[in-house]
């Protein structure tokens, strides 16, 4: 009789814990393996097409504003909810899961110049033009109640922003001067002033939270401690700065959205040179914030388009922009780093994903695993000409196209009037000012 | 053939004598019974008539009905009138008397008795039943005489009329000896064949095939026709072993085996010994498969393969056939290296004892010798048990000692004769080996001196088995002797002559290879061969043919030449003719103004592939190769090598393991989606958050600070 018996060996199969590996059955050999180099370079290549192919920001628009959207500001708590102030007075708070307007609530009379929420998340700050802070609830009012805000301030001067600190009860405004409130009183705790000037914008530090900066019509940026009475220093640069940010995750940098159509990187230790200068907007900068790892910041700019700067990188490495975004007044990056939100003249709010191509919802463990393995290849055959092209190529409006190409004519003339200048005085009389150099007129203490 | 097929001729042969025999002890005879059965029936019919004729049992009345010439008035029909009615049957008494009834009831005892069949068991014949029978039995057996078989057979009684009383002794007593060993090799057989130990058949096994093989040589040299048949059989069942996957431990069992290899010994051994027996099936015999340099190999193919007779014919003929002549030399090559063994083996013939030597390592050889010590001492040790069934198996002896003893000092006093002899035969041969030959005498003597004397051994004693066997049919041993005799000399004369041919060989060798050999041969291997070099000539020359145009090498290197020529920078001639001189039609610049004028280019770098005669390497610019190249060393590498080697190392998983894989392509920030990302704190990277903030930032993000930055810091500390 014949016995047919299954035989096998434990050794092709077997764990020797449960913690070890599947075995993969496969060969390294390099010999068998060759090409290594044109193949990564071909995969890297379709990477690249691939994530051209698929690079659609735009998620959605939130309209209902009935004027310009002025200011933007994000939830500290919850990544749904984002809030805006309009240039009718309005606020409106959104949802953006839906992607809807949960509350309206006519804030001020004239613009509202600047929204922040408070640190806990429970209440939100806004300033307008008819000179008062007001403190409004997050939740809505209750059936029956009146729509109220907590507190009014009313002040002496025209308030133009504020900010909140990042842990305590205290919050800044700036209009003719800097004011530091406490929250529980009507006047402030106390007031700094460096100049004459309107001061646009006040941004405290989210790391070292008794810093602030802010920036003024008369072309400065100045920081301020909280603990003195006297501001610390300020940078006069060519032209005005629109507004600051700090980086969150490194406390003494941050960077200035300028009119001059530039973003300046500062280290605030060392501010008659910026770190970095960041150029290719052809209109002023309006706004900028920082995408919260730190890496990345978004500059909304008047030119109708955003883009999107690496903190190391003097050139955007995307540009965002629809037919009917009219001149961008703010921006603001998610607090889980995936989202961008910008806000408007022709007063809708646009929501965009910080990385153009990417898929939303879950990855599977493959998926993501492809996608960090093509990300990998694109940064390293980003220096390849081919690679390089493909992965650069945007298509502009045509108004921002022309603009940058008359730009660069400008910018080539004046270096080459420097050149010939340069080559036409007396040696060492002429110097060659660097870019980062050129647009810092002054350091003062 | 075996030792157990030697012991089964005997057996046959025993047994057919024992039919002959056996009608003559049986006491009925078949022409008495014939007789006795005839006689009976003419009484049966006598004792008919007669009774007939009382009333009682009335004949029925014949009737006629035709005319007939006999009418009796008697009513007597006239059947049976054949036979006569003959007076001394009458004269008989009319019933049958007792003496008859005696017969009859003899007759009826030896019916019903079982009937005794043929050929009749051992047993049976051989048991003693009454005491009459038994001192008969003994009587007989003292005398060493056989039961059943006549002392002697026609044949044997004629050719002891022939010889010599003396002779006639001797040979008698050879006789006995050889029945003595008949049954003893019955014996042995049988108990061999009840053993089970797997190794004493492995052993044996390969003993027998050694034994073939020798067979097979010996057979080739008596009987070439045979030997190629055989020859055939081998490659038969070399080409079945190649088809089939039998013993290439491709099987289930032998994966089994591999399985368990890596923890069992024996399992390994197994394995090795599968491998080894299919490497020894399907290995090429040597005919066709050697070149034709190893010399030694395909003498011995020719050796193998082509018969005597056609050497034969052509020593005689001694024509100018190369193939032949090789063979030849062969020939004496062979009978160099063979001589020793071709030289023993009629002696072996002669001496029962004298048998082909073995390997003195052989292990089997030592391993029977150990089964067989084992078993002569168990043998020892129960003497009186064992008589019992050895004595059944033989029946001519009583008691097998005896016989065993005698045998002994029989068969060594038959050893010293025969060495004698031998030694006789083999110094006579020598002397004639060196009248005839004296280059191969040297070699050839000390061999044959050398020849062990044996041990009895298990072989030993099989070898005896075959001499008696041959003994019994035989042909005179002389006339065997004397022919192969004869045959060797055949073989030897022609070797010096040989050997002078073969140093021509040499040169007709290297002609072969230069041009065809026109003679076809009747060996089947190197006719084999030869068509195999005309086909890979003819390819070649077809190859030729069809590439007779093109002179690949040659237009390669012009090619080379060019490219060279091409690469090397062209001096510049700004000689302008008619200036400071004569100008016109058919006038040239002078030489002095055209060195003048001519700007030599300095020479360039040399060539990549100077010293690559086989390689042309372009060193111009691929601009489609250009365009996925990078042009600028980009920013953070200093040095292009850098950058390179970042390209090179590949990091996908073809090339890296998993974990590699996974190292190499985790970026650089990972974000969970619907998580918060706070600002970073002092907490989170180790330090408490101080009042002088300024230091604990500068601390914690020592990276950032550039050297630029730590001078502002200073002066801005100083300040």
């Amino acid at each position: 009789m014949k016995v047919k018996m299954l035989s096998r060996n434990p050794d092709n199969y077997v764990r020797e814990t449960k913690l070890d590996l599947q075995r993969v059955p496969r060969n390294y050999d390099p010999t068998l393996h060759p090409f290594e180099v044109p193949r990564e370079y071909v995969r890297a290549l379709n990477a690249t097409k691939l994530e051209r192919v698929f690079a659609k920001p735009f998620l959605a628009s939130l309209d209902g504003h009935r004027d310009g959207v002025n200011c933007l500001a994000k939830h500290p708590k919850s990544l749904a909810t984002v809030l805006s102030g309009a240039c009718d007075g309005e606020v409106r708070i959104w949802n953006l899961t839906k992607r809807k307007c949960i509350r309206t609530i006519q804030a001020h009379e004239g613009f509202v110049r600047g929204i922040c929420t408070r640190f806990c998340g429970t209440s939100f700050f806004t300033v307008g033009d008819d000179k008062t802070v007001k403190q409004w609830k997050m939740d809505g009012p209750g059936y029956g109640e009146e729509e109220e805000p907590l507190h009014t301030i009313l002040g002496k001067t025209v308030y133009t922003g504020i900010d909140h600190h990042w842990k305590e009860a205290v919050f800044a405004t700036c209009g003719q001067q800097v004011d530091i409130w406490d929250e529980q009183r009507t006047s402030p705790i106390c007031s700094m002033t460096w100049g004459f000037d309107s001061i646009s914008s006040v941004k405290f530090n989210p790391i070292e939270t008794f810093l602030l900066g802010s920036c003024a019509s008369d072309r400065n940026i100045v920081l301020y401690d909280m603990r003195q009475a006297t501001p610390l220093k300020k940078v006069i640069l060519d032209m005005r700065t629109n507004t600051i940010c700090w980086n969150p995750m490194e406390a003494f940098i941050f960077t200035a959205a300028n009119e001059d159509y530039n973003l300046y990187t500062f280290d605030m230790r060392a501010l008659d040179t910026p770190v970095m200068v960041h150029m290719d907007h052809v209109s002023a900068v309006l706004d900028v914030d920082y995408s919260p790892t730190g890496k990345e910041f978004v500059s909304a700019s008047f030119d109708k388009s955003i883009r999107i700067f690496p903190v190391d990188k003097s050139r955007s490495r995307e540009v965002y922009h629809t037919k009917r975004m009219q001149h961008v007044i703010c921006v603001k990056w998610t607090s889980d780093s995936k989202y961008i939100m910008c806000g408007s003249d022709e007063m809708n709010i646009r929501l965009w994903k910080a990385n153009a191509s990417e898929k939303l919802g879950v990855l599977t463990s493959r998926e993501k695993a492809a996608k960090d393995y093509n990300q990998k290849l694109k940064e390293k055959f980003q220096h390849h000409p081919h690679i390089k092209r493909i992965a650069r190529h945007r298509h502009l409006p045509k108004s921002i196209y022309s603009q940058i190409q008359e730009q660069c004519i400008m910018k080539e003339a004046r270096r080459r009037k420097e050149v010939n200048r340069l080559k036409h005085s007396k040696p060492g009389s002429v110097s060659i000012v660097s870019e980062k150099k050129k647009h810092i007129v002054a350091v003062v203490k | 053939m075996s030792a157990a097929g030697v012991a089964e001729s005997l057996l046959a042969l025993s047994q057919q004598e024992e039919l002959e025999d056996l009608p003559k002890d049986y006491p009925l005879s078949p022409s008495e019974d014939e007789g006795d059965i005839d006689g009976e029936r003419k009484h049966q019919k006598l004792l008919e008539a007669i009774s007939s004729l009382d009333g009682k049992n009335r004949w029925k009345l014949a009737e006629r009905s035709e005319a007939s010439l006999k009418v009796s008035e008697f009513n007597v029909t006239s059947e049976g009138s054949g036979e006569k009615l003959v007076l001394s049957d009458l004269l008989g008494p009319v019933k049958t008397s007792s003496s008859l009834a005696a017969v009859k009831k003899q007759l009826n005892r030896v019916k019903s008795k079982k009937t005794v069949e043929l050929p009749l068991n051992k047993e049976e014949v051989e048991r003693a039943r009454t005491p009459l029978e038994q001192e008969v039995f003994n009587l007989l057996h003292k005398n060493k005489q056989p039961v059943t078989d006549p002392l002697l057979t026609p044949v044997e009684k004629a050719s002891l009329k022939a010889m010599s009383l003396e002779e006639a002794k001797m040979r008698r007593a050879e006789l006995q000896r050889a029945r003595a060993l008949q049954s003893y090799y019955e014996a042995r057989a049988r108990r061999e064949k009840k053993i089970k130990s797997k190794k004493y058949r492995k052993v044996l096994k390969k003993g027998k095939a050694k034994k073939a093989l020798k067979e097979f040589e010996k057979l080739q040299k008596e009987n070439p026709t045979a030997a190629l048949e055989e020859l055939e059989k081998i490659e038969k069942a070399r080409m079945m072993e190649r088809m089939s996957l039998k013993h290439q431990n491709s099987g289930k069992w032998a994966k089994s085996k591999a399985i368990m290899a890596k923890y069992d010994l024996e399992a390994r051994q197994a394995m090795q010994e599968q491998l080894a027996r299919n490497k020894e099936l399907t290995q090429k015999l040597q005919a066709a498969s050697e070149s034709e340099e190893e010399e030694g190999d395909v003498e011995e193919e020719g050796e193998l393969l082509v018969p005597d007779a056609v050497n034969e014919i052509q020593m005689d003929a001694d024509g100018p056939n190369p193939w032949m002549l090789r063979n030849h030399s062969s020939g004496t090559k062979e009978a160099k290296i063979q001589d020793p063994e071709q030289l023993p083996e009629p002696v072996a013939h002669e001496t029962p004892e004298s048998e082909e030597e073995e390997r003195p390592g052989a292990e089997e050889e030592i391993l029977l010798n150990e089964f067989k010590e084992r078993r002569s001492l168990r043998k020892k040790a129960k003497l009186n048990q064992d008589t019992k069934p050895v004595s059944g198996q033989e029946p001519k002896d009583s008691s097998s000692q005896e016989v065993l003893s005698e045998l002994r000092a029989l068969s060594q006093k038959l050893n010293k004769e025969n060495q004698s002899g031998k030694q006789k035969v083999s110094s006579a041969r020598t002397v004639r080996a060196v009248q005839r030959e004296d280059p191969t005498e040297e070699e050839e003597e000390p061999l044959l001196l050398q020849r062990p004397e044996r041990a009895q051994t298990v072989e030993d004693l099989e070898e005896l088995g075959k001499e008696g066997c041959f003994q019994n049919k035989e042909v005179p041993r002389s006339v065997l002797e004397g022919q192969q005799l004869e045959r060797n000399p055949n073989n030897h004369p022609g070797a010096p002559k040989e050997k002078k041919k073969k140093e021509q060989m040499i040169d007709l060798q290297n002609l072969l290879t230069t041009k065809s050999p026109s003679v076809k041969s009747l060996a089947v291997p190197m006719t084999i061969e030869e068509l195999e070099d005309e086909e890979e000539r003819d390819q070649k020359r077809m190859i030729k043919e069809a590439f007779a145009g093109d002179d690949v090498i040659r237009d390669f290197l012009k090619e080379k030449r060019e490219a060279v020529e091409a690469s090397k920078p062209k001096d510049v001639d700004l000689t302008l003719p008619g200036w400071g001189e004569w100008g016109g039609v058919g006038l040239k610049p002078s030489a002095k103004k055209r060195r003048r004028f001519l700007i030599k280019t300095p020479e360039g770098p040399p060539r990549k592939d100077k010293n690559l005669p086989n390689v042309i390497i372009n060193e111009k610019r691929n601009v489609h190769a250009a365009a996925h190249q990078v042009r600028v060393l980009p920013y953070p590498f200093t040095h292009h090598q850098q950058f390179e080697r970042t390209i090179q190392t590949p990091i996908g998983s073809t090339w890296n393991t998993q974990r590699a894989f996974q190292k190499l392509t985790t970026p650089k920030v990972v974000t969970k989606p619907g998580h918060i990302i706070k600002p970073i704190k002092a907490e989170d990277v180790g330090y408490r958050s101080s009042s002088r903030s300024d230091l604990s930032v500068v601390q914690r993000n020592p990276k950032q600070l550039t050297v630029r930055h730590k001078k502002q810091l200073k002066k801005n500390s100083v300040d």
